[in-house]
């Protein structure tokens, strides 16, 4: 039990996850100066997206704790998913 | 679960701690994601306009400063290491970095803020007003987005500064380290919204 909340992250991985999300956002910045129009938004978001999980679990150490951290997560993003969905229907449809 | 045959005069959870923390960061997620939807919701009623206006914001000083957030974000998670590790030294090296990283995005936030006031765009310029319901929809939500982001800079700031001074007084240790790995998990909250932040107001025009 004591093992699992004791988990020793080394500064290497921290520097490889930094090194990670560096060229993630160099990519999202050369990706979103070429004009791909309806496509940069999208492609934006995705790497916006990718870069928050890399953070998630490694720097604020989901991926290592115990099994309740990552559901509470899972459930905020679902229900916030939930609300945009909700919203766009909304926008949508009236 | 040997700790639990020997009791402690002092009062501590850290797992509930951690969980208090996390409860609180859900809390901070929906209020920037009710915003976000705010954006969202806007730029579709108004595409043209938030397409001119996004081009105002300069993509340079918004990338320095996503690196200078993600460099901080991971000095303060290796901070967690080195005090497992019992590397007092190191820790407060790291955490100090930290804050000075905060202090320099914080600058950068100032000189760009102040270039946007001094060409006349802050909300209820008259210049904004000329320019018509989606550009001041957009200066809005960048002033107030972005205010509320270096607002929670500001506290993360304090936050890891009652950490530095509890490290170096030997207050937090090796075995005692919540507030400090807590202090971590609100400062890459604030590199989580940016990271949402950047493309949606610099990178997306």
């Amino acid at each position: 039990m004591s093992d699992s909340s004791h988990h020793i992250v080394s500064y290497r991985t921290y520097g490889l996850i930094l090194f990670l999300l560096l060229i993630l956002t160099g990519v999202s910045v050369a990706v979103t100066q070429i004009e791909l129009t309806r496509w940069t938004m999208a492609v934006a978001l995705l790497l916006a997206s990718a870069k928050s999980f890399i953070v998630l679990a490694i720097f604020m150490h989901l991926k290592f704790d115990q099994r309740i951290f990552r559901v509470m997560v899972g459930f905020i993003f679902l229900l916030f998913a939930a609300v945009i969905i909700v919203t766009f229907l909304d926008y949508a449809f009236r | 679960m040997s700790e639990t045959a020997i009791h402690h005069d002092e009062h501590r959870d850290d797992l509930g701690s951690k969980l208090g923390m996390w409860l609180f960061i859900f809390t901070e997620l929906l209020l920037f994601g009710g915003l976000f939807i705010v954006y969202a919701v806007y730029r579709n009623a108004n595409q043209d306009a938030f397409h001119i206006a996004a081009k105002q914001l300069d993509v340079t000083v918004g990338t320095i400063n996503t690196v200078i957030l993600l460099i901080s974000s991971m000095t303060i998670a290796m901070s967690t290491t080195a005090i497992q590790r019992k590397n007092k030294k190191l820790t407060l090296i790291l955490i100090g970095i930290t804050l000075i990283l905060a202090l320099v995005f914080l600058v950068n936030k100032y000189f760009e803020w102040s270039g946007k006031i001094s060409h006349g765009l802050y909300p209820g310029s008259p210049i904004l007003e000329d320019l018509g319901q989606g550009d001041i929809l957009f200066f809005g939500l960048y002033f107030f987005m972005t205010g509320l982001h270096a607002v929670h800079i500001i506290v993360g700031m304090v936050f890891l500064g009652v950490g530095y001074m509890r490290v170096r007084n030997g207050k937090l240790s090796f075995d005692n380290y919540q507030l400090l790995e807590n202090g971590g998990l609100y400062w890459h909250l604030v590199d989580l919204i940016w990271i949402f932040l950047f493309p949606l107001f610099y990178l997306i025009t």
